[in-house]
């Protein structure tokens, strides 16, 4: 364990000076450093957390398997007529619902650091202050990128095969990411204001589920009665589940690309401020 | 209001959590370059008055000012110039140390390099180089404290609050964090320290506040608290239970202090007044003892108790908190 690093060698070198009070006269004050590169000391924060701890990629790797794979070779012959029709309309939005549930994890992540107090260190330093949640839901970013990943590959090799073609994935996965990001404000809100991470857990999984399942991810909603078949349109999931499918079918409509676009608008306008507003609060 | 030599300031601090009234009316004053310590038991309000001053929670009532900065209204600027050590302050688990310190370097607008090459000064300082690449979670209590330590010297703070430094560390941990505490009061640092141990107060506070139910119910020196409640405590046991009435005399004749009869039939304990020759009176006792033909089982003199500083104080024993919640909510 011990390795040499030349700072480290030139204290020890001068033994005269006791190499606590020389750490500890340090003058330099460093610039402040601005909103982009704090966010992004958080965000760097972050992936070194899914470094160390890689247990928390488990469930994004493995509920869009069990998913997938549940349903195609279950229902998919009975719903479509074949396991690989099915696939083709049953993969985008396992994907939705893959990454939906992902965003779980940033009011989690968040209540985990203010029950530690890690993040009272963190609100003591002079720093823009939403960087460490800012900074937080880039690194999630990375999480949703990686479900993702899996979840598609995963769709290649049973025969999904997207007709939008690299492009279509690559926008659709854009689309998707874009409104995760814009969902997970709501997320933070849970996990400033509730007292364990693991009620922020059960909280939010009860809102997920019936926006995930009460939709168009598994089923054409036609055959659903008229009063749920309204609660499916209205669902923003089918919205987004409805754009992701376009985009990597190559049938995207711009009316439905906008539709992702303005409701991530809306939810980070009304969601953000909320979660500010709620973390200076606390002070 | 502001007086340049005093670093911390605090007038009439209250702070409630739904109903309870966690800090009532809390003043204080730290000169420039000294060591307060605020002593008290758990749920005493000392966390939540630190909270206040490091910028973390808002008072309900009254003002402070670190080195002329308000707290609330100019919080960015006591940030900067303040560290943070304790229970509520934290470091990331998750994270190697050498990340961990990485991390805040960053945050403070160190570049990449400077960053890695002040986090292996204060590894080292810390003597924390061995474990630089272990996450913190497999750290030692005195590790993660010294790791804490370290946190908050990223940039060398004017002033610096340290909630319980020393709260479950082992005695040999406690010393190193005591050595540290006095290498940086040498070096110019002001220090607000929360205790209940009152010989770490002793230890390194120029002065002492005590606190109970959110209001600091005394104030002054070491030696001027002690000598309110005693310089110590003798305890003593005789072989024979019998024999402890004539040792109570003997007791009380030679120390001149009320003799505390307790539940054990062979034990009796009395408070060692604080005057010159309290000491030699004291060392006086055993020939007295055994003068008066008293067969002595155990001898002891200890510092009072933070218990005993309670007792001689507010006249009731230290209350175990209510809800330990209300203490880091």
């Amino acid at each position: 364990m011990s390795q040499h690093h030349p700072v480290t060698d030139a204290v020890s070198a001068s033994k005269e000076v006791n190499p606590l009070v020389q750490a500890l006269s340090l003058e330099a004050r460093p610039q402040r450093p601005g909103p982009v590169a704090t966010s992004l000391a958080f965000a760097w924060r972050a992936l070194l957390k899914i470094k160390h701890v890689p247990e928390q990629l488990f469930d994004v790797t493995l509920t869009p398997i069990i998913f997938t794979l549940m349903f195609t070779y279950l229902f998919g012959g009975a719903l479509a007529g074949s396991t690989s029709g099915y696939l083709q309309y049953l993969l985008p939005g396992i994907l939705v619902q893959t990454v939906l549930i992902t965003t779980v994890y940033t009011g989690f992540t968040l209540n985990t650091d203010i029950t530690k107090g890690v993040f009272d260190r963190f609100r003591s330093l002079p720093i823009w202050r939403p960087a460490p949640v800012a900074g937080a839901l880039l690194g999630d970013t990375v999480r949703y990128v990686i479900a993702s990943v899996v979840t598609i590959s995963l769709g290649l090799v049973l025969g999904f095969r997207p007709a939008g073609g690299v492009v279509g994935v690559l926008a659709g996965v854009g689309l998707l990411v874009v409104f995760a990001f814009a969902l997970s404000w709501a997320f933070t809100i849970l996990g400033l204001v509730m007292r364990t991470p693991n009620a922020v857990m059960g909280t939010s999984m009860m809102v997920l589920m019936p926006l995930t399942f009460a939709s168009n991810i598994f089923v054409d909603p036609s055959t659903m009665p008229s009063w749920l078949q309204t609660w499916v349109n209205l669902n923003p999931v089918s919205h987004l589940v409805t754009a992701v499918r376009g985009t990597m079918a190559g049938t995207i409509t711009s009316s439905q690309v906008m539709w992702v676009l303005i409701a991530a608008a809306a939810l980070t306008a009304v969601f953000a401020p909320i979660t500010m507003a709620i973390y200076r609060r606390r002070s | 209001m502001t007086n340049p030599e005093h670093a911390v300031e605090a007038q009439g601090l209250v702070k409630h959590f739904k109903t309870t009234k966690a800090v009532d009316g809390v003043d204080l004053v730290v000169p420039t370059g000294s060591v307060l310590g605020l002593l008290g038991p758990n749920g005493a309000g000392k966390t939540t008055t630190v909270r206040m001053l490091a910028t973390l929670l808002r008072p309900d009532a009254g003002s402070a000012r670190v080195l002329g900065h308000d707290v609330v209204h100019e919080a960015d600027a006591v940030r900067s110039i303040v560290g943070l050590t304790g229970q509520f302050a934290s470091v990331d688990e998750d994270l190697t140390g050498a990340e961990n310190l990485r991390l805040i370097a960053r945050l403070y607008g160190f570049s990449g390099a400077q960053a890695r090459a002040r986090t292996d000064e204060l590894l080292t300082a810390f003597e924390l180089a061995d474990a630089a690449n272990r996450q913190v979670k497999t750290y030692s209590g005195g590790m993660h404290r010294r790791l804490d330590l370290a946190a908050s010297m990223v940039i060398s703070p004017r002033v610096l609050f340290l909630d319980e430094p020393t709260t479950g560390l082992d005695p040999r941990s406690r010393g190193q964090v005591w050595e540290i505490v006095r290498l940086l009061v040498a070096d110019g640092t002001t220090v607000l320290l929360t205790t209940q141990y009152l010989d770490e107060a002793d230890q390194l506070a120029h002065r002492i506040c005590v606190i109970d139910h959110g209001k600091v119910i005394a104030e002054g020196t070491p030696a001027q608290l002690k000598s309110s409640v005693g310089t110590g405590a003798l305890s003593l046991r005789v072989e024979d239970p019998a024999d402890r009435s004539a040792a109570a005399e003997v007791v009380a004749r030679v120390l001149g202090t009320p003799v505390e009869l307790s539940g054990d039939v062979s034990a009796l304990a009395a408070r060692v007044p604080d005057d010159a020759d309290a000491a030699q009176r004291a060392a006086a006792l055993l020939p007295e003892l055994h003068a008066a033909g008293v067969r002595v089982a155990e001898f002891s003199l200890g510092q009072p108790s933070l218990d005993e500083v309670f007792l001689a104080l507010t006249g009731q024993r230290a209350e175990e908190p209510a809800d330990p919640e209300e203490e880091v909510a």
